[in-house]
């Protein structure tokens, strides 16, 4: 495997009895890339991105991410790995500065070292006044944010984002991005699933899953060029909806 | 290092849910006000009425002798039995005491009269235990009759002197000579209060982080799963350790019951008991996918393990196959450690069944609770 990529995946599978939810894929991510992971609902991202992250086993297949094998030493690339959920999951009953505490100190940061690291970030966020505030209390925007910031605070290699952006408006959308390409100027490399066709644009490879598997993966203009279009949305609707399941 | 600042947040979340901070102040102090009162085996207030066909002053002596035996209510005299027998039947009364035409000849002349007494037995031990006591009362009213007469009388000491018992049982109640109920149910009591709170409370606290899905934020981080379950147990074990230190003081000031034997025993046992109970609640927590789940499987072995306890009734009169599944019950060896502590006085060694018992419990439930915690699905 080559050492220049931050995710290898090959023939990755995981079934939940009969039914196959990712469907033997095979790709790769490079590092410091922005890596758009697209598909209709239902299609395997969450359960794909599950594995990469250690939190799946997967049912065949193997896939290296950050350096460690997901099979062998899950708990390596927990270490080196950032990771956003779908649902917003940080502590509602901690306060901003708290949540951000405990998880540094999970990943073994000094407390020395969150506090003079987590004042900086606060405060380039224009955040450093609520971080007494209870994280129950933020508006959604501010708390994908902070949720964000959270899963990159010890420096992983890779970060994974589950939909960070569902369900707030444009401008914190554009926002979240901005934070998005600066993590990635650092070197993080970044993993991102999506439904807005806009923000595959910002990426700079996509891969689409339909039913499990990927049916397509290069940069958003290769794409629209081969299916003859000039926009994503346009690319995405003629390779999904093939898809024989949704929810 | 991780540890710390797991225990920081757990700490500032529990101080955070008034629920159950106000639950720990005051079931530990509902429990010890009320309960001994209500959790009792001995028998009073038992209501009686009196058919009294003989109408002497033999007869209205032993009327007051049961009146004033303080386990009986006197609900007054009632003119036949066929009437007394409809008041049973109705639940006015509990038992009917019929004196016949001729009770204190009797006692006077022949040495003894019958007296006949009609309980409701549909609570047997309300029954049993009251037809015993009657008999008590009986035969200390026939005793003290013959002290008093064989003075008076003279010639009738002969037949007195023949009711006597020739064998005297004398009998000392050691270890509880108040033969107080409350002090044999307060160590009891203490047990409740922890696995209440020291089970109940950790079999939320996994569970509760699933349906919030904060546990997936703490999946993916390199958090080894003994010190994740470490930072779940040690708050409750604190404070498993503070209320019952909380009750064993409310249980002297109100009942003056303090352990003969040693403290640090108490301790000793008590640190490894809540850790057992704490570690059985997380692994339930573990295996339920929502808080019901987890409340209702916790409900179901939290009262087996109290009514097989020992706690309510003696182990020793439970079938042979039920007494051999009590082994497996942590409380049962708890149980007879305070009980053991606070009413002989037993010294750790001779407390040592029960400690490697317990010993047992903590080390496979602990593990259990480890190894049931999956970070991956």
């Amino acid at each position: 495997m080559s050492k220049e990529n931050a995710i290898e995946v090959v023939s990755l599978t995981k079934k939940f009895g009969d039914f196959t939810a990712v469907d033997n894929i095979s790709f790769s991510v490079s590092k410091g890339e922005i890596f758009g992971f697209l598909g209709a609902n239902g299609a395997g991202k969450t359960t794909a991105m599950k594995m990469l992250c250690g939190l799946s086993r997967p049912t065949s297949g193997d896939a290296v991410v950050a350096g460690y094998d997901i099979n062998t030493n899950p708990e390596e690339v927990k270490r080196n790995i950032g990771y956003m959920s779908q649902k917003f999951s940080l502590y509602e009953d901690l306060t901003v500065y708290e949540n951000i505490e405990l998880f540094a100190g999970i990943y073994g940061m000094k407390r020395k070292d969150i506090s003079r690291k987590a004042i900086t970030l606060l405060q380039k966020l224009g955040f450093y006044s609520e971080r007494k505030t209870f994280v129950k209390e933020l508006p959604l925007g501010w708390k994908q944010k902070l949720a964000f910031s959270v899963a990159i605070f010890h420096e992983p290699k890779v970060v994974f984002l589950d939909e960070p952006t569902g369900g707030v408006d444009p401008v914190a959308r554009r926002q979240f991005w901005f934070q998005i390409y600066e993590a990635a100027e650092r070197g993080i490399t970044v993993f991102v699933t999506t439904h807005y066709m806009d923000e595959a644009e910002y990426c700079n490879r996509v891969s689409v899953m339909v039913d499990g598997r990927i049916e397509a993966l290069d940069t958003p203009s290769a794409l629209k060029k081969r299916f003859g279009t000039d926009s994503m949305d346009s690319v995405f609707y003629q390779l999904a909806r093939g898809a024989k399941r949704s929810d | 290092m991780a540890l710390g600042f797991l225990l920081a947040k757990e700490f500032k979340q529990f101080i955070r849910t008034p629920i159950f901070v106000g639950l720990t102040l005051v079931f530990p102090a509902a429990i010890m006000l009320v309960i001994p009162w209500i959790v009792r085996m001995d028998i009073k207030n038992i209501s009686v009425v009196v058919v009294d066909n003989d109408r002497s002053a033999a007869s209205s002596d032993f009327i007051g002798a049961v009146g004033s035996s303080g386990y009986f209510i006197m609900d007054g005299l009632v003119p036949d039995y066929d009437e007394a027998l409809q008041q049973v039947e109705l639940s006015l009364t509990d038992a009917v005491i019929v004196i016949p035409d001729g009770f204190e000849k009797g006692l006077l002349f022949n040495g003894g009269a019958p007296v006949q007494v009609s309980i409701n037995a549909v609570n047997e031990t309300r029954g049993t235990l009251g037809a015993s006591y009657l008999g008590a009362i009986c035969a200390a009213f026939s005793e003290d009759f013959y002290a008093l007469r064989g003075i008076a009388a003279g010639g009738e000491d002969v037949h007195a002197a023949g009711m006597r018992p020739s064998v005297e049982v004398s009998v000392q109640n050691r270890y509880n000579p108040m033969m107080d109920y409350k002090w044999f149910m307060i160590p009891g009591l203490f047990v409740i209060i922890i696995v209440m709170l020291c089970g109940f409370l950790p079999a939320l606290n996994i569970v509760g982080e699933k349906e919030k899905g904060t546990i997936e934020q703490i999946n993916i981080t390199p958090v080894s799963k003994p010190v994740f379950i470490l930072s779940k147990m040690i708050p409750y074990w604190i404070m498993g350790v503070g209320v019952l230190a909380v009750s064993m003081v409310l249980a002297y000031v109100i009942y003056g019951l303090a352990p003969l034997g040693s403290l640090l025993v108490i301790a000793a046992f008590s640190v490894i008991f809540i850790f057992s109970v704490s570690a059985f609640g997380l692994v339930v927590s573990n295996y339920s996918n929502n808080t019901q789940q987890a409340m209702f499987v916790m409900f179901f072995f939290i009262l087996v393990f109290l009514l097989m306890s020992g706690l309510l009734t003696p182990i020793e009169s439970m079938p042979g196959w039920i007494q051999a599944i009590t082994y497996v019950n942590p409380l049962r060896y708890y149980i007879e450690v305070m009980r053991g502590v606070y009413l002989k006085g037993a010294s750790f060694m001779d407390l040592l069944p029960q400690f490697w018992a317990l010993m047992a419990f903590a080390v496979a439930l602990g593990s259990w609770a480890v190894v049931s915690y999956k970070k991956q699905s």
